[in-house]
């Protein structure tokens, strides 16, 4: 039985999200630093799980290649499935998450970044932030993005995930980095009720009592493609309305407004305390969905308020906020890569400077 | 008066895209009368390769899923563990399942994984217009080999059914092919064969169909056939393998 408050690490709390959300096919290959949430899904998946009665299926595929195609497959044949991997995996999958996309098959992607490019390291980074958003692979198509900043919201979001997915048939990433994978937080858990959209009448099953279903993403006659992809265009436009997600802190007096997701966020929130104990009127956004990215937080009263951009990344996010603020306020930028972090310090500094 | 031949109820009622004298046309229509005999139309899940037959989907009349090139057996085994009581088969040719995707058809196979793979061998990739592939014959000359496979600078032709057959999780393998009537007979039983062997729940039966390209060999439809029974068949001989 599962205690209502657990301490868990942050790749275990998505997993265990993602359990609790029904998702019964999981398909992975081991990379660091997200191994727990393989061996997690190994160990619980053939367990039957609250939200979903019936035993799930756990593989440890060949490769990511084959990994990202067995849950392919498992969303065509309509059950809630995942993967998740971290930065090189990632890339590795890219085929196949755009594949996912022209079939509109709602996967959820788990990438908890490392250093790149390249085998990079395995110090937690946000160098995946433009993969991420702007789709990844080949062709014109989104995922949406969300971005954990506690161990908390990671399981929360996970379940979020599959809601989101199954709602606009469109595939989910949840973007973290090794620090949130690997940290361990006490986490509520509460078992939501699964949504009744989960009704899948283009899932492959056999075509019993049907004309039979067809998972594509093939469009080779004049005019098909045009249309399949400027339907995905309205599911978009759709998701961008609805599902911004942020934090804002202290925006309503700020002066000089900070702006990081995940565990850059986490460090600016310390930066922050300090600063506003020395009486600097210092704000935070806080974007969870970085696809679509919140544009509603960005158009705050004082008109002359300055934002600082901070990344574990070298001005990735930085181009989002530019295009939020629309050339209207100064955007200043602070980011370290490869095992770099900004630190409370230089952020402080930072803001110093700009103040 | 008896009707004694008909269409299949797998297969629509619409002419294929297929060149003359195209193997793939008959192997879909083998296809399609062992799901009509064995009464599996309703509960039957195809993978569509990328090839000439990516399109299955449009003569075959049941659920059907494409896969990116070499990956169609990544998603059946996903598809037949989620429905293992549904009856799913890959319908592969030579570059997908034996070059791009060998890693996937080597493990998926490896792990027995339940379910049938029809393998399309024409030597050739036709689809993007005739390169070398992995089952393409020593001196066959390609838009790629353009003097011909040479064993030095293109390796031998992949025997990927004899490799396969080593592994214990693999339940049947044999080659057929489509040269003549006698034939296609003989290559039916064997489709029939690997699909009732996924509904025994026996695991992982493959039947490797050699088949014709003539747009790509640079031969007549009847001429196509003779070479894969002169030539073909020496190289990539006909039976049982296990």
């Amino acid at each position: 039985m599962l205690k209502k408050k657990v301490l868990i690490s942050g790749n275990e709390a998505i997993a265990q999200g993602a359990l609790q959300a029904g998702c019964s096919f999981y398909a992975g290959y081991p990379i660091t630093p997200q191994n727990e949430l393989i061996a997690y899904m190994a160990k619980y998946m053939p367990v039957c799980q609250p939200g979903r009665p019936t035993k799930g299926v756990f593989i440890q595929a060949e490769s990511e290649l084959a990994a990202i195609n067995m849950v392919y497959g498992a969303c065509a044949a309509g059950v809630r499935a995942m993967t998740s991997s971290s930065s090189p995996g990632i890339s590795l999958m890219q085929e196949g998450i755009s594949y996912i996309a022209g079939a509109q098959l709602p996967a959820v992607i788990v990438n908890i970044m490392r250093g790149g490019p390249g085998l990079g390291n395995i110090a937690p980074a946000q160098s995946d932030y433009f993969q991420a958003t702007r789709g990844g692979g080949h062709g014109d198509y989104h995922l949406i993005v969300l971005a954990p900043g506690s161990v908390q919201e990671a399981y929360d979001l996970a379940q979020t995930s599959f809601d989101l997915a199954d709602k606009y048939r469109i595939s989910v990433m949840i973007l973290g980095d090794g620090i949130l994978g690997q940290m361990m937080e006490p986490v509520q858990l509460a078992i939501k009720k699964i949504k009744a959209n989960t009704v899948k009448s283009w899932a492959l099953t056999g075509c019993k009592g049907r004309k039979p279903n067809i998972v594509k993403s093939f469009f080779l006659r004049e005019g098909a493609l045009e249309k399949a992809n400027l339907k995905l265009q309205r599911s978009y436009e759709a998701i961008r309305k609805k599902e911004e997600r942020f934090e804002g802190l202290f925006l309503s007096d700020a002066k000089v407004v900070l702006v990081a997701y995940g565990t850059m966020a986490r460090i600016a929130k310390s930066a922050i305390s300090q600063l506003r104990l020395a009486g600097k009127k210092v704000g935070l956004i806080r974007p969870i969905s970085l696809w679509p990215f919140p544009q509603k937080p960005f158009n705050l009263k004082n008109k002359k308020v300055k934002y600082l951009v901070l990344e574990m990344s070298y001005g990735q996010m930085l181009e989002d906020v530019k295009l939020a603020v629309g050339g209207r306020n100064q955007v200043e930028f602070l980011g370290r890569s490869g095992g770099g972090v900004p630190s409370e310090e230089q952020i402080i500094n930072k803001v110093e400077k700009i103040l | 008066m008896e009707k004694i031949f008909k269409r299949c109820q797998s297969l629509y009622a619409v002419p294929t895209h297929y060149c003359p004298g195209c193997g793939h046309g008959i192997a879909h229509r083998l296809v399609a009368e062992v799901v009509d005999e064995l009464g599996i139309r309703e509960k039957t899940i195809g993978i569509a390769p990328v090839g000439c037959a990516v399109v299955a989907y449009d003569y075959w009349n049941f659920d059907c899923s494409e896969a990116a090139h070499g990956r169609a057996l990544a998603v059946a085994i996903a598809i037949k563990r989620v429905h293992p009581q549904n009856v799913v088969f890959t319908y592969q040719g030579d570059g997908d399942l034996a070059a791009i995707g060998t890693n996937e058809t080597i493990h998926a196979a490896n792990r027995g994984e339940n379910l049938s793979v029809v393998f399309i061998n024409n030597a050739v990739y036709g689809m993007t217009g005739g390169q070398l592939a992995p089952t393409t014959l020593l001196g066959q000359k390609t838009s790629t080999s353009i003097e011909g496979r040479e064993k030095k600078a293109h390796g031998y032709p992949l025997k990927i059914s004899e490799m396969l057959a080593l592994l214990p999780g693999v339940c049947y393998v044999e080659r057929v092919s489509l040269e003549s009537p006698q034939e296609v007979l003989k290559a039916k039983r064997a489709i029939k064969q690997a699909f009732e062997n996924q509904i025994n729940n026996l695991g992982f039966s493959l039947v490797e169909i050699l088949s014709s390209c003539p747009t790509y060999w640079g031969l007549s439809p009847k001429e196509s056939l003779d070479w894969i029974r002169d030539v073909m068949q020496k190289e990539f001989p006909l039976g049982r393998i296990k």
